[in-house]
């Protein structure tokens, strides 16, 4: 103890370090260390501008492409032949790159996935977290996270070759690839993230809260609903944000199943396209630096943006969840 | 504490109120568990009866309706190499800085720590526009102009980019595992070593890294499971739809295993031809990823197993 006291008296590190100035040889290699870490930070940074920069000429409204048509995202002028004004459609004469049916596209698809994830991940979290035995935990925990590695691609396949015809076979839909089969097979990639997130949030919650309860003579459903879970749900609700966000993002799999038509429409029974998909299909066949190029760009911005905030609002309040709770 | 928890959940479910919600969340974790083993079943019975010798070392023919998927594998295994190569050094770095070395209040370290947190949430599409205007567009033309005399040789998508991509995709997931790791090695170990007269960095080289080797391999497997499973960040940054010959630099495009799946699943010319091709990949590729993630959820599990043990 008190060696331990004089050895560092000012320097309060997680390991104490001797009294000796430490080498050179070691001052660099914690530099290096250092450095390496800024990576991350330079990562998001750059990203941020490296992709922003492409979009410029978008953002700042002055864009217009080879032909001269705008670039105005949110251009609503009707066409000459009277046609639906808000539409996605770059390689027309003249183009228009509206992005509003792409906007609603994503957003259909990604609320369907949710509707569909949010129930089943945030049960089975009650389930393991409060009702499973510990055997039955120590398995159904891992085999949830194991769908979540599930690559995309391989999801998106599924839903393609098998969850449409099936979807078509129940809903009859009118076209056999569309929203409802993305937003299904997005379910599958999203539900994992909601499962994983949310039992974490019930399992930050003290047991002397359950404990509690239960000497107040509360029964295990009035524990689970007016106790354990009230204090989780902060936790809860950042698991729909960062399942929303992940969903918003996710590419191979709406690739793959929604149809891929830039339609607006409030059904989800037809063909739909989000903004991801639109950046994956076009971005290959478009010349660099070109209009439409700098349009796919700016797409990539929001989507950057957009999940930027999600993510960083979940973290915050999964955060502040586990410092109210003390079990940061 | 863990075994009063245990104690609570042994008593008998016999309200009827309990049981309804027994039996209402059991059935969703039943049938989240149940989709997951349809999804297997289903990959599992189309592709084993494609597999073979030759599918797995020839490669595709006939507009992509016959043959085998070698270049994918050899393009999915170069890639993932060359990105852990890159992808674990930076992520271990990361991490032991933030343990080890970062003071425990440090402002730099939190802003590291959110900035690997959204990383981890960058969709995976934004990666590959980034890639796209970073790795080739800028810093290849940059070595182009300065090595080769504009000649294009690095502005071009390729392996190396691809795989520098799909690294910073995955430093999120090596620095987590392996934080997670460190923070698992019991202070007495590293008094003990600086007691004996050792200096932070033998100490850190020498005792805390060698304790936290299973969660860096953790983190490395779940990296390559996660690398290999990628589709749209290498899809503008150097992955080809179909190459003739493997590639033999770095600066060559290749095949992956990952857009080979998407490939055959969109572009074939022939579907009835092209599914059970189809099937075999999807089954490679699962297989692939799926072992790699059971070997790290065991190694996990065991490391996990080791802090409860000794906090």
């Amino acid at each position: 103890m008190t060696t331990n006291a004089t050895a560092t008296p000012q320097t309060p590190r997680p390991i104490p370090s001797l009294k000796r100035q430490p080498r050179t040889g070691e001052r660099l290699v914690e530099l290096l260390l250092k450095a390496v870490a800024l990576t991350s930070i330079a990562a998001i940074v750059l990203i941020l501008a490296f992709v922003a920069r492409e979009a410029l000429p978008v953002f700042t409204g002055t864009g217009s492409d080879e032909s001269g048509a705008s670039l105005d995202l949110l251009l609503a002028e009707p066409l000459a032949d009277g046609s639906e004004p808000l539409l996605w459609r770059p390689v027309s004469h003249p183009p228009r790159y509206n992005v509003i049916p792409l906007v609603i596209g994503s957003l259909k698809v990604t609320l369907v996935a949710v509707l569909i994830a949010a129930p089943l991940g945030i049960a089975a979290a009650i389930y393991v977290s409060e009702l499973a035995g510990k055997r039955q935990r120590e398995i159904v925990k891992p085999t949830i996270e194991l769908l979540a590695g599930v690559p995309s691609v391989v999801i998106g396949f599924y839903a393609l070759v098998v969850l449409a015809s099936w979807i078509q076979g129940i809903f009859g839909t009118e076209h056999r690839l569309n929203a409802l089969v993305a937003g299904t097979g997005l379910a599958l990639a999203v539900c994992p993230v909601i499962f994983t997130v949310s039992e974490d949030a019930l399992q930050a919650v003290p047991h002397a809260y359950r404990t509690a309860a239960l000497a107040l003579g509360s029964d295990r459903l009035q524990m689970i609903f007016r106790v354990v879970v009230p204090a989780a749900l902060p936790g809860i609700l950042a698991s729909l944000v960062l399942g929303f966000g992940r969903a918003i993002g996710e590419t191979m799999i709406v690739l793959l199943a929604s149809g891929n038509a830039a339609l607006i429409s409030g059904s989800i029974g037809v063909s739909t396209r989000t903004i991801t998909a639109t950046i994956a299909e076009e971005l290959g066949e478009v010349v660099v630096g070109s209009g439409h190029y700098r349009v796919l760009f700016a797409l990539g911005t929001i989507l950057f943006a957009s999940t930027f905030v999600l993510n960083f609002a979940g973290e915050r309040v999964i955060h502040g969840l586990r410092k109210k709770l003390g079990t940061a | 504490m863990r075994s009063e928890a245990l104690e609570l959940r042994r008593q008998p479910h016999t309200r009827t109120p309990d049981l309804v919600l027994l039996g209402a969340t059991g059935a969703a974790t039943a049938m989240i568990l149940i989709v997951l083993a349809l999804l297997l079943v289903d990959i599992l019975a189309g592709g084993v009866k494609v597999l073979s010798w030759e599918f797995i070392s020839a490669a595709p023919r006939r507009g992509l309706t016959e043959g085998g998927i070698f270049p994918a594998i050899f393009g999915t295994v170069a890639l993932t190499l060359l990105m852990t190569v890159a992808a674990v050094p930076a992520g271990v770095a990361t991490a032991v800085y933030l343990t080890e070395y970062a003071p425990p209040d440090s402002k730099l370290a939190r802003v590291i720590r959110v900035c690997i947190a959204n990383l981890a949430g960058v969709p995976s599409i934004v990666f590959g526009l980034f890639g796209l205007g970073f790795f080739v567009s800028t810093v290849g033309r940059g070595i182009d102009h300065a090595f080769y005399r504009g000649q294009i040789v690095y502005a071009t998508p390729s392996l190396v980019w691809a795989s520098l991509t799909l690294a910073l995709l995955t430093l999120p997931v090596v620095v987590v595992a392996t934080e997670e790791a460190l923070r698992a090695v019991p202070r007495e170990i590293r008094d003990a070593s600086l007691a004996l007269g050792a200096t932070k960095l033998q100490t850190v080289v020498k005792v805390v890294l060698p304790e936290a080797m299973g969660g860096v391999l953790t983190g490395t497997i779940l990296a390559i499971s996660r690398g290999a499973g990628e589709v749209a960040p290498i899809m503008f940054t150097g992955v080809a739809y179909f190459l003739p010959r493997l590639p033999r630099h770095i600066n060559d495009q290749f095949m992956s295993l990952s857009y080979h799946v998407y490939v055959l699943a969109t572009q074939s010319p022939n579907v009835d031809k092209t599914k059970p091709l189809l099937y075999g990949t999807v089954l490679t590729l699962l297989a692939l990823t799926f072992l790699l993630n059971l070997v790290a959820v065991i190694l996990r599990t065991r490391t996990r197993a080791r802090v409860h043990a000794s906090e």
